[in-house]
């Protein structure tokens, strides 16, 4: 992790994970930011040490099941990834589930009101579907719900699992996600789903809970970031914790710094690059030393772009950690690598 | 294996046939700016253009310059059309907004106040998943019979899957028409009370459900909202048909944008499909974000190589390297070679030579890195194509920055009619 502090950016460690105590990570970010993917990475670094994590999708999008390379999930948990074992720590297990509104509103009536059997007709009828339509803020209470259950589940007089982490919808929409509460309460003023909805927002706005958002060096990201930051901190007041800024895709820098600088005005030596390539047995054909540098010149205003983001997103004054760029097909590999980051950094 | 054919950017903006240009896609692939771009494009080509943006996000206005986008065009500052005889307008869709006019606009003024005033209306129209896209939708509809515009650029709503925006419209007709709404309101009509009694036993448990689910007060707002909205009910399925035929008109043209990864190209590919089978005419394939190499004919293993000789990668065998000895360290790496160069296309005798070129090495890795990129890239492309063969093909380069600006947003209209592939 590194904290921001003025201009320089402070590399630290304060503690060996940043959120202890927090059994509920809620992820999200701008599509296109692979949060799909760092959840799954962050199940894998909390799993770690033997502990068992729960990933949950809510979109019914079967990302969990493309990111693990499973078939679809159904509605249930089953075991998707085993944390790797490492000389000082033992393994972990990661669970999947696909929720869903409709089955999550099942479950609910059958647990409070023995409603099974009528909840199929109903189904069947469109009660379910008419139900959560109506009250957008219902299909949520019931998504929000079911991971706080898991959170608190408990078996043979210990937590069932360790943590749950739910890949959350896009950072557009995670401010009325997660203030459930306030969005059903001008539809439900009274009745049952309005303790319902109460619970699971004593669980959100506690220090159990923490929101982390995913982002990528690019304006627009980070521009939702530091919107969908501002939105939950007005949140903030009523308990809600505001988790790590996740920096995916992180290219390495080759250069240094005066390099960098030379390269992004176009101002590099190019004998430099001449006698370079005529060293390593390469003619300079078609221009070749032009075209590197010409390469050399956008790695470099890249790579200064993303610095200017990365100063932005140091105003949001969240912890930020630094996520590589998997140049391969993401696979299980990449995402231990990835878990191995957030790790590194003290996320899990 | 082939690549598909290329896409006629400006052919398709130039074609006074041309009404509508649909741009649709997965989040995060580029959508508001391609749209804003093409629109740039077409009326600083003579077309009287207006750009709607259904994001909340701002970003067209961002990216074309404006402070703020309400629910009326506004001309695009500095968008330099009149040359050409062309003009630029562009706007955010208000979906509230434009909910509100429709129920004005069909019932009268106590009525609609009282439909305004509802909770489940207000609940409805501001945050009803589908409701977005049915108001963009009817947006479009009314931008179209207004007729001020002779080329109207959608950019689609930033949903989950591509696919929800044709579904949600009558997603949202469907359920404001739908069997159960009539079954809840049935007891506020006059001829429904006989239909009731035949129901009673079932109508009883589907109210006593929901009212345990929602609450009685909530229910009492939806059948209040019911009997209000009953004139204008069959009029939304209506409405989402219109804009759905408008949609397959000859004067349409979709355009699904992605970006050169497995997830976007998926769901484009899901989206061609779609379009296919519901018979909407699809102009090409946009992809944003391609990377290239000005230097393609040094592959990515040679270019490894060449490194590797410049600069052996420690524990690789040739022998670490004492950076230090040999004069090399952060602050004189980009010092100029001193003298003891190898010969020309010789391997490098001794280490102590070859580490004078990090800066080479560097660029060779990067090289080999971006063309590793590309490959994959083109590799992706090339599956698409495999399973689309007909489908027109365009490409723009990934942007080191940002757009943020009308000339950039030019830059990449410029890149979107290039007119032939990359590669």
């Amino acid at each position: 992790m590194w904290w921001p502090a003025g201009d320089s950016l402070l590399r630290v460690r304060p503690r060996d994970t940043d959120w202890e105590g927090v059994r509920l990570h809620v992820v999200t970010g701008k599509g296109g930011t692979g949060k799909t993917t760092v959840a799954g990475a962050l199940a894998i670094a909390l799993a770690a040490g033997g502990r068992r994590v729960l990933l949950m999708e809510v979109e019914g999008r079967q990302g969990i099941a493309r990111l693990f390379d499973s078939p679809p999930l159904p509605y249930g948990e089953r075991r998707v990834a085993v944390a790797p074992a490492t000389p000082t720590l033992p393994g972990g297990e990661v669970y999947a589930l696909a929720a869903d509104p409709e089955a999550a509103l099942l479950e609910y009536l059958e647990m409070f009101y023995n409603l099974r059997h009528a909840g199929t007709a109903l189904t069947r009828l469109g009660v379910v579907d008419f139900a959560t339509t109506i009250a957008p803020g219902l299909r949520d209470v019931l998504l929000t719900g079911k991971a706080v259950e898991a959170t608190r589940r408990r078996s043979g007089g210990r937590l069932y699992y360790d943590a749950v982490v739910m890949d959350a919808p896009p950072t557009g929409r995670i401010g009325s996600y997660l203030n459930v509460a306030t969005e059903i309460s001008g539809l439900a003023k009274v009745g049952p789903i309005r303790g319902h909805a109460d619970t699971v927002q004593s669980v959100i706005k506690s220090p159990q809970t923490a929101v982390h958002f995913v982002t990528v060096l690019e304006e627009m990201p980070v521009q939702e970031t530091l919107d969908g930051v501002a939105e939950l901190r007005g949140l903030a007041q009523g308990g809600l914790q505001l988790g790590g800024i996740m920096i995916n895709m992180v290219r390495p820098v080759d250069l240094t710094e005066d390099q960098l600088l030379a390269a992004a005005d176009g101002t590099l030596d190019q004998h430099e690059l001449d006698t370079g390539l005529k060293a390593a047995g390469l003619e300079d054909r078609d221009g070749l030393a032009a075209s590197l540098a010409a390469e050399l010149t956008e790695h470099a205003r890249e790579e200064l772009a993303q610095r200017a983001q990365r100063t932005r997103l140091a105003a949001a004054g969240q912890p930020c950690y630094d996520l590589p760029l998997i140049t391969d097909q993401m696979d299980l590999a990449g995402l231990y690598r990835l878990a191995a980051a957030l790790r590194e950094q003290g996320a899990a | 294996m082939r690549a598909g054919p290329a896409l006629e950017v400006d052919r398709l903006l130039d074609d006074p046939r041309t009404r509508i240009i649909v741009c649709c896609g997965s989040g995060g692939v580029g959508k508001t700016t391609t749209a804003a771009a093409l629109g740039l494009r077409a009326a600083e080509r003579g077309r009287h253009v207006v750009v709607l943006t259904v994001d909340p996000a701002r970003r067209l206005a961002q990216s074309m310059g404006l402070s703020s986008l309400d629910n009326t065009p506004r001309p695009v500052p500095g968008a330099a059309g009149e040359a050409a005889g062309g003009s630029l307008h562009a706007m955010m869709l208000d979906m509230k907004r434009t909910f509100d006019e429709i129920v004005e606009a069909h019932s009268d003024p106590d009525r609609a106040a009282q439909i305004l005033a509802n909770p489940f209306y207000q609940s409805l129209s501001s945050s009803f998943a589908g409701t977005q896209e049915y108001m963009a939708m009817e947006k479009l509809g009314q931008l179209r019979r207004a007729d001020e515009w002779d080329l109207i650029v959608v950019d689609t709503p930033p949903s989950r899957s591509a696919l929800d925006f044709l579904d949600a419209p009558q997603r949202l007709g469907r359920f404001l028409d739908g069997r159960l709404i009539r079954l809840l309101s049935a007891p506020t009509k006059a001829g429904g009370r006989a239909y009731l009694k035949f129901m009673t036993a079932g109508f009883t448990m589907v109210t006593g459900v929901i009212t345990k689910i929602i609450g009685v007060q909530m229910l009492r707002d939806v059948q209040t909202f019911i009997a209000a909205f009953d004139t204008m009910f069959g009029g939304f399925r209506e409405r989402a048909e219109d804009t759905y035929r408008l949609l397959q008109a000859p004067g349409t043209a979709f355009l699904v944008i992605a970006t050169p990864e497995p997830d976007a190209l998926r769901e484009a590919s899901y989206f061609v499909d779609r379009l296919a089978s519901d018979q909407m005419p699809l102009a090409g394939l946009i992809i944003n974000r391609v990377h290239r190499s000005p230097a393609a004919h040094l592959s990515a293993a040679r270019s490894l190589a060449a490194a590797e000789v410049l600069q052996p990668v420690p524990g690789s065998g040739d022998g670490p390297l004492d950076l230090a000895e040999n004069g090399y360290s952060k602050e004189n790496g980009l010092s100029h070679p001193v003298a003891g160069s190898p010969e020309p296309g010789g391997k490098p005798a001794v280490a102590a030579t070859t580490s004078r070129h990090p800066l080479t090495a560097t660029a060779l890795r990067l090289h080999a890195e971006r063309m590793q990129l590309a490959e994959r890239e083109r590799r992706l492309e090339e599956s698409f194509s495999a399973a689309h063969p007909v489908i027109p093909i365009a490409e723009v380069l990934a942007q080191p920055e940002d757009v943020h600006d009308l000339d950039g947003l030019r830059s990449v209209g410029k890149e979107l009619a290039r007119g032939v592939r990359l590669s």
